[in-house]
Order: structure tokens, then sequence, then C-alpha cells
């Protein structure tokens, strides 16, 4: 306990940049990033689409989801660099000519959130989970949404919303 | 309008304060229980819920300008160390960096709120701030603070609360010569005589509560966005107040408060920890003033569970003495605060055991320990989370041990009156809270053998029911303003100097302004969040912010109103009184004959904008105004596992009148729900041999999913208490965190014939109560 410690100086050298096209809400993006740019920094430091959310950094909480060709993904685990070759869609991207994505319809009418951090990742975790499954039973919308930590605790409504969205009544 | 100064009086959090306000003018009379309503009542989705669900909506984390540069934060590895070298140069030789702070340049910047140097070189806890990189890029910054050379001395350490208020205990910061908060400490609080009581008490039990530090985890870590242009400083602060927060800002800079302006349009949660600008912020500020660029400094997860405060651990033993007959004598209550670091207040854990049952010889003594782990902040219902939890499980223990039923025993010992100033409460609707909730929950069954055993009593699982009452303030006061404008197309605009932190502050007031204005809701717009408007509202901390703030939009409403028949009326060679408004549409009253939208009046006035002004009228004096409630849990347990799972939650709040039930009901399934993870999940667990923190995230901090999530049934009570204000609202946030872990913890302790003595009920605790041999009938 007595002996000096010190901060652990292993430096990496800064990478330089590199130049990538990214598909986003269907437009095709061209960035230069260094390859250790997450996907969640692309979005938000690069393309200035800031509804995803950096909640943790490190695929805990959910707030930064993002959909890849569908799939919900944490887009603070994904690499840019990595994600060249797939549909990436954002919160930006779900409403068309200002008509709000069902989801999005849903959230509203059922007061499925509460400050709002976590929900463009609820919103688009629901979006991917009714892409592959219209009609999802309650134990596939808890398992497709046990990712996306809300402390707010909007969950019981999030449940509502998903509920009416799978053609059931809540 | 007149002026007038007024003392008036303050609750907050179990402290009771008497300030002085100015008010201007009367305030309209209160809306009585037959008032009908238009907007105000109805179901109505959060007017903000578009830029939510959209990502348009811009917290401070989302704020981006021109060459703005990120911060990250080196934090100590150690529980208590003195920083013996740190060399910045390798960190500013990262591509991008443009400032390392530290004690060595900046330990002269100073934190008002502390009165102590935002870097010192000695470090109090792990996760204390060492340095600050300033960066081009969040990579940059993280990666400088790995390459700064620092060499710590390690110190000796104390974490858990009562080694640290031994004897010759290691001195938590070696330049504080004590490791409790003041010489206030112990505190004692006394009525009648414990003692004495207790001795001739035909019956005692002691009880024993132990509570773990909670972590708040806000989805949006604290920090803040600052741009310094010069001569005048913005802080986009995720703060739950922009005033405090300025005040703050100023201070720390040395500058008038007109050169500093806060921003929270949109925040991710606070639940009590952010009531102000936070370290985060300050940095953000200092380093941009320093480098004359914008600097946004956001906690990552880590940083934030380590050092943005926590529901600090309580220890509380309770000897209660009764009759035979259930009437309670004496209530003794010890308990031991950890409070971290820097602590400077301790929580009002003993104010249930003051107040919630009639009791002529009440005893409570406070110690405070500080020790080296990061300190307490304000979260959800500080104390009286902690403080129900324990003595709602003493009740049950005492009815135990009387062979009474738990309900009957505290029917039996209500407090009609407040017994701490002896005075009558506004309302205290407690025993119907307790009516309704026992129906809803089928409390009478709640010993039947099929209940009970799920499986038959041969199989794992057990069921109980359990219950614990909740008492809160949440009555608000003044000061707190508002301006009402109506503007020539129809419109009207109400501004405030609050902030929505989520629990839908914009909507309820826009819908108190939209039914006095005689306007549809869409077309009111609430501005808030912004200390440039200049109109001055409290934190939202407290459950205040409805009952301070909403009475004040309704007076600026109901001025603006009168202003607008006025001038209608004489443009329409009418008498004002006898115009309506209804749809933004002008109405006879006598003949109910349309005369046209208030715009066609309006835009006859070269641009003039009517323009009113509300506050907050003073409290009423010589009453205690209180919500209260109670919630009933049934859960289930395995006995194999040890896991619990909640079933169901009623909740029976007092809350006055629910200006919008959509909202009310997510702000008590939210309190619900938090209040779980408190009972089952949450702590922050530490390695008492190494004095760190183990848990730091959000993967090993067990807060509750969806899949947690139990049945709510929520009774919407909807009495306006017409005492607390000209609303008759009640503040809605606090409430339904207080009773649920005590609830739950009852409900165990039912399933399982014992009592709970330490929560979070993890199933290697509740195992270990199965082992334990200390039955309860």
């Amino acid at each position: 306990m007595s002996s000096p410690s010190s901060n652990a100086a292993s430096v990496s050298t800064s990478a330089s940049t590199t130049t990538i096209h990214l598909t986003v809400n269907g437009r095709t993006r061209t960035l230069s990033v260094e390859p250790r740019r997450t996907l969640l920094d692309a979005l938000r430091e690069d393309l200035h689409l800031t509804g995803a959310k950096p909640g943790c950094n490190m695929g805990q909480c959910g707030a930064c989801t993002v959909l890849l060709d569908g799939e919900a993904v944490y887009s603070c685990l994904a690499l840019a660099i990595e994600c060249q070759h797939q549909a990436i869609t954002t919160i930006e991207g779900l409403a068309h000519d200002d008509q709000l994505d069902p989801v999005q319809q849903a959230f509203i009418d059922h007061d499925a959130l509460q400050c709002g951090f976590c929900t463009p990742g609820q919103v688009l975790a629901l979006k991917s989970l009714l892409l592959r499954d219209p009609h999802p039973d309650d134990d596939a919308i808890e398992r497709a949404m046990a990712g996306n930590l809300c402390r707010c605790g909007a969950y019981p409504k999030i449940l509502a919303a998903a509920r009416s969205l799978a053609g059931r009544a809540s | 309008m007149p002026i007038r100064i007024v003392t008036t009086h303050l609750e907050f959090e179990g402290q009771v304060e008497e300030v002085r306000v100015v008010l201007e003018g009367e305030e309209p009379p209160a809306w009585g229980p037959d008032t009908p309503f238009q907007v105000v009542g109805k179901p109505t989705a959060r007017v903000d819920a578009r830029e939510r669900v959209t990502g348009a909506a811009e917290y401070s984390y989302d704020v981006q300008l021109p060459g703005m540069l990120t911060a990250a934060g080196l934090r100590s590895p150690h529980p208590h160390a003195r920083i013996s070298r740190l060399d910045a140069s390798s960190a500013l030789a990262v591509p991008g960096v443009r400032a390392v702070y530290s004690h060595l340049n900046a330990g002269d910047f100073i934190n008002p709120s502390s009165g102590k140097p935002v870097f010192g070189n000695e470090l109090l806890y792990h996760g204390d701030l060492v340095a600050l990189v300033v960066a081009e890029t969040p990579e940059q910054a993280r990666e400088a603070t790995r390459a700064i050379d620092v060499a710590y001395e390690p110190l000796p350490f104390v974490t858990a609360p009562d080694a640290a208020l031994a004897a010759n205990a290691p001195m938590v910061n070696t330049a504080v010569p004590s490791n409790t908060i003041s010489d206030e400490y112990p505190q004692v609080y006394q009525r009648g005589d414990v003692e004495a009581a207790l001795a001739q008490a035909e019956v005692t039990i002691e009880t024993r509560m132990e509570t773990p530090a909670a972590l708040h985890n806000s989805l949006e870590t604290h920090g803040g966005a600052a741009s310094w242009d010069g001569s005048r400083l913005t802080v986009w602060s995720s703060t739950q107040g922009v005033f405090g927060a300025r005040q703050q800002a100023a201070a720390a800079l040395g500058l008038p408060m007109t050169a500093v302006q806060v921003i929270t349009q949109y925040m991710g949660g606070g639940f009590g920890s952010k009531l102000g600008v936070h370290r985060s912020g300050l940095l953000a500020a200092y380093a941009s003033r320093q480098l004359g660029l914008p600097v946004k400094y956001m906690l990552d997860r880590t940083e934030e569970n380590l050092d943005a405060g926590n529901r600090p651990p309580s220890v509380q033993a309770y000897r209660l003495g009764a009759a035979k007959d259930g009437t309670l004598a004496a209530l003794d209550l010890a308990v031991i605060h950890n409070v971290g670091a820097n602590g400077l207040w301790s929580s009002p854990v003993a104010l249930p055991a003051k107040e919630l049952y009639q009791c002529a010889n009440v005893r409570t003594t406070d110690r405070a320990a500080r020790t080296n782990l990061g300190t307490l902040a304000a979260f959800r219902a500080p104390g009286v989370v902690e403080g129900i939890a324990g003595l709602e499980v003493a009740i049950d223990a005492l009815a135990t041990e009387l062979g009474m039923d738990s309900l009957e025993l505290r029917r039996k010992n209500f407090a009609e009156r407040y017994q701490l100033l002896d005075r009558p409460y506004a309302r205290k609707m407690l025993l119907d809270c307790y009516r309704i909730g026992a129906e809803r929950i089928g409390w009478e069954t709640r010993d039947a053998e099929e209940r009970r055993y799920p499986g038959g009593r041969s199989g794992h699982l057990r069921r109980g029911i359990g219950m614990a009452s909740q008492l809160w303030g949440g009555d608000g006061g003044p000061p707190a303003q508002a301006i009402a404008k109506l503007l020539p197309d129809g419109t009207a605009v109400i501004i405030t100097g609050t902030q929505d932190i989520g629990t839908g502050t914009r909507t309820v007031l826009a819908q108190i302004a939209a039914e006095e204005l005689g306007y549809p809701l869409e077309r009111v717009r609430v501005e808030l969040g912004e200390t440039a408007h200049g109109v001055f509202s409290p934190m939202s901390g407290g459950s205040m912010t409805l009952a301070s703030v909403g009475p004040a939009v309704r007076m600026a409403a109901v001025e603006a109103r009168k202003e607008l028949t006025e001038v209608i009326g004489q443009l329409a060679e009418a008498p004002a009184d006898a115009l309506d408004i209804r749809n933004a549409t002008v109405f006879n009253r006598e003949t109910g004959a349309e005369m046209g939208g208030v715009s066609t009046y309006l835009e006859q006035l070269g641009g003039h904008e009517i323009t009113a002004k509300g506050m907050r009228g003073p409290n009423a004096e010589d009453v205690t105004v209180r919500t209260f409630g109670a919630q009933f849990a049934e859960v289930e347990v395995d006995i194999g596992t040890g896991a619990v799972r909640v079933v169901r939650i009623v909740a029976v709040h007092d809350c006055g009148r629910i200006i919008n039930p959509l909202t009310y009901s997510s702000q008590i399934e939210g309190g619900i729900i938090q209040g779980l993870g408190f009972a089952l999940t949450e702590q922050r667990i530490v390695d008492e041999r190494l004095g760190m923190v183990m848990n730091p995230n959000l993967g090993d901090y067990k807060a509750p999913t969806i899949r947690d999530i139990p049945q709510i049934d929520i009774v919407l009570l909807n009495e306006p208490n017409v005492v607390a204000n000209t609303l008759g609202v009640l503040g809605a946030g606090e409430p339904p965190i207080i009773p649920t872990p005590g609830a739950i913890a009852n409900a165990v302790g039912h399933a399982l014939g014992k009592t709970v003595t330490r929560l979070p009920l993890t199933p290697d605790r509740v195992l270990d109560m199965l082992s334990t041999t200390t039955e309860r009938s």
C-alpha cells in the first residue's frame, strides 16, 4: 500500500483518418474518420445526427440503438468503418415527409417516454422487432426491448405501445 | 399592481424554511371541486412528445457548436491518495489535445458550492477528479487521459460508517480533523420519554434495516456545454434548475449574473442529482473561458457512477414499544448515515418515525459518517424511501408480535395531527388509501392457503402480500413567476423559468394556461428552461414544480384573459364581462352569439402583445400540507433459488387534483419501478479491502429492465387540495417511489414468515433469510 503507483501510460498513437461511405437514412454520406471512431460518434460528431444517444458507450444501455439493415444494434459497439455495406437507419430517418412512423405515433399516444433520452433507441428497438415479427407476443416484446434501459420507468407504457402495434389491445 | 413582501414557509425534503417573497397583485380564487374543465384533467399527450420521438429534441449532450472541444476526466484509482507527481507532457503531445488541467495549473479554480478547489492533490475517493483533458475529439480526450503520468501516494482510507466514526479511525480528508459532518451531529430529536415508555411497554420489539447506496444513473450523464464569447458565458446544462446553475457558474467564474445564461430545453433525467450546474458544468465553463472556444464536458458512465452522487447507505435500528391492544407507546430510531467524502448534510431517514404514527414518546438519533466514497446527492425522496422501508418493516414485525393484522395496527395508530408542530394537516386521506388499496389487492385473503402456496405446500413458490404507507410534502411555494403573452395571431406564449426534466411540466403548464385563456391547447406554447427569459422559477426538485409554477402560470393566464376581454370589449363596444372566450373565439355570454376569433381583434392593435404576469402566492399558515398514500405489493418467492418476482403493485396516492392523468400515471409507474429496483437489485458494491466501487456501470449495477415490471394498478383519487394552492395540486414525482421498497420488503416477509433486515433482496440474501431461525408466524 505504501509504494507509489502510476497511471498506466500505455499510449497508442493517434491514427490517421480514412475515407468511408455510409448509407444513412437512404443517403450515401462520405466521411473522413479515424478507424477507431464508433458508428455512434460518426453519426453524432460527423453527421450531426444526435438522435442516437451516448448513454454508456459500452453496450449496456441501448440509448444508441440504430438499425443496420433493419436489425437493432448498439452503435457505440460498432466501428463506423465496419458499417459501409449496410443500410443505417437512425431515428431521424424513421419519419417520412413529416409523417411519423407508427411506432413513433404509438409512443406519443401511450406516453411511452418521460425524459426521452432513451426514446430514440426504444423506438428503433421496437421497430426492428416489428419488421421481423409484426404480431409479437409479450414475451417477444420483452426480449426485444430488454436491452434498452429506461431509467424513468416508461416500461409499462412502452409495452402498451408495442401491444397496440402488435394488434392487441393493452 | 400592489406590491407586498410576505413571509412564508417552504418545506423541502423534511426541512422547513422561512422565506420572504415579493408578490404583485392577487392570485385568483382556488379552483373548486366542481369547477368545470375543458383541458385540465384530460389525458393529454405531451406537447413536446414529437421532438422526443424524432430525435429533434436537443439535450445538453447534443449541443454542437463550431470549433467545440470535448473534455474527459482522469479519475482516481485509489480511495484515498495524494498525487505525488503529475506530468501532462505526454498527454499534451497527443494530437488534438488543447489543454490538461490539474491542481498544478488550475488549483485556484474554486467550486463555489464547497468553497474548495475543484482540483486538489489529495484524492478522497475512487473516482475523485485528478485531471481534465480538453481535445478536439472525444477519442483524443480519452486517449490523453491515459497518457497523463501520475504517481499516487496511497493514504489510509475508511469506507464503513461505523469504522469511520470509531476512535483512531483514518481521517477521510487529512485537512479535516473529524469524519462527521459537523459538531451538530449526532442530531437528536426527542418528544416524551422513550426509555421510560419502552420499560413500561407490554410488548417491545427491535428491528434493523440496512439500505444500500443507490446510483441515480440518469441516462443522460451530468455535464454541460459552455461557450464563452469574450463577454458572455452560455451554459447548456443538464440541470434541474437553470437559475441555481447560473448562480453557481457566475460565482465560479467571477462573472456578474448578467454575463451568464443557462439553457436546459431537454434533459435526460436527474432524480435529484442535478440540482445545480455540477462540477462538470463548471469545468466546461472554466475551460471555455481559458481556451476561447466552446467546450463540452459530459461525464462518461463510469465517472457518472463514481462522482455524480448517490442515495447514501443507511443503517437503521428501531425499538418499538406498544400496549397489547396495539397502541404505540414508544419509538426509538438510531440511524447511521454514510454521506461520502464531501457530504455536508444527511437525509431525513428519521422523518417517517417522527411523523407517520401517533406516538407520544419518540426519539431519533442521526449519526453521520464521512467516508472515502463518492458524496451523497438528493435522490427522489431522499431519506424517506429508506426511512419508510425501515419503519414499515418494524410495524409489520410489531403486528406479528402482537398477533394483529398489520393494517389494523396502522389504523389504530393513525396520526390525526402533525405531531412535530402540533397542528392540523390540510388533509390526510391515508385511511382512504389503506381501504382502497386493501380492497384492490385482496388483503382479506392474503393468508389463504391457495394464495400463499401457488404450487401447493410441497412446491417451491411462496406468495406474500405486504404494504407500506407514504408521506411527503410536495406543496411547493413561492417564489415562482410566469408571463403570459397573447400574440396577434391568436396564439399564446407562456414563459417561465422552470424546466421540464421529463415529468411533463411543459404539458401541464400548457393545459393550465389553455384552460384559463379559453384557447385550444395547440395554440399555447410554453417557453421554459432559459435564464435569459428572466422569469424566475425554483429548481425542479422536491416534487414542487407543478405546485409552485402552476399557480403562477394560472394567474398570468387569468390576468391576460382579463386584459383580452377588456380590449375586445372596447373594440366591440361591449362590456368586458359580457364576453366569453372558448376555443380562442369570442362569444356574447348572454346571447351566445359568436363574435369572431380573438385574432380578429388582436390584429387591429398594431402588433401589440397582451402581456400579463403571474406569481405563486404564499403558502397557508398554521397547517401542514402533505401528500399521503399507500402501496400494496404481491410477490412470489422461489425458495429454491431465492429469486423474488413482484407480481403486482397497487398504488393509491393523494396528489391533489390531477392535471394530466396520462403523465401522472407515467410518474407513478416510474417511481414504483425505481423503488422496485431499490428493493430487489440495485446497489453500489464496494470492495471494502480495496475501497473501490466494483460496479460503476449499467451492466453490473442492476437497474430494472422491461422484463422486471409487475402489473401496476394505479388508483386515481383526483381530489383537489384547496388549501395547498389555487390549483389544488400536490407533487407526484416523489410519492410513488416512497412506499415501494417497504411494501415489497413486507410482502417478502409475509411470504417467508421472516423480517427483512437488508435491502436489496437479492437471491443470496433471500436464501440467507430462509436459513435463519427467527421464524414469524
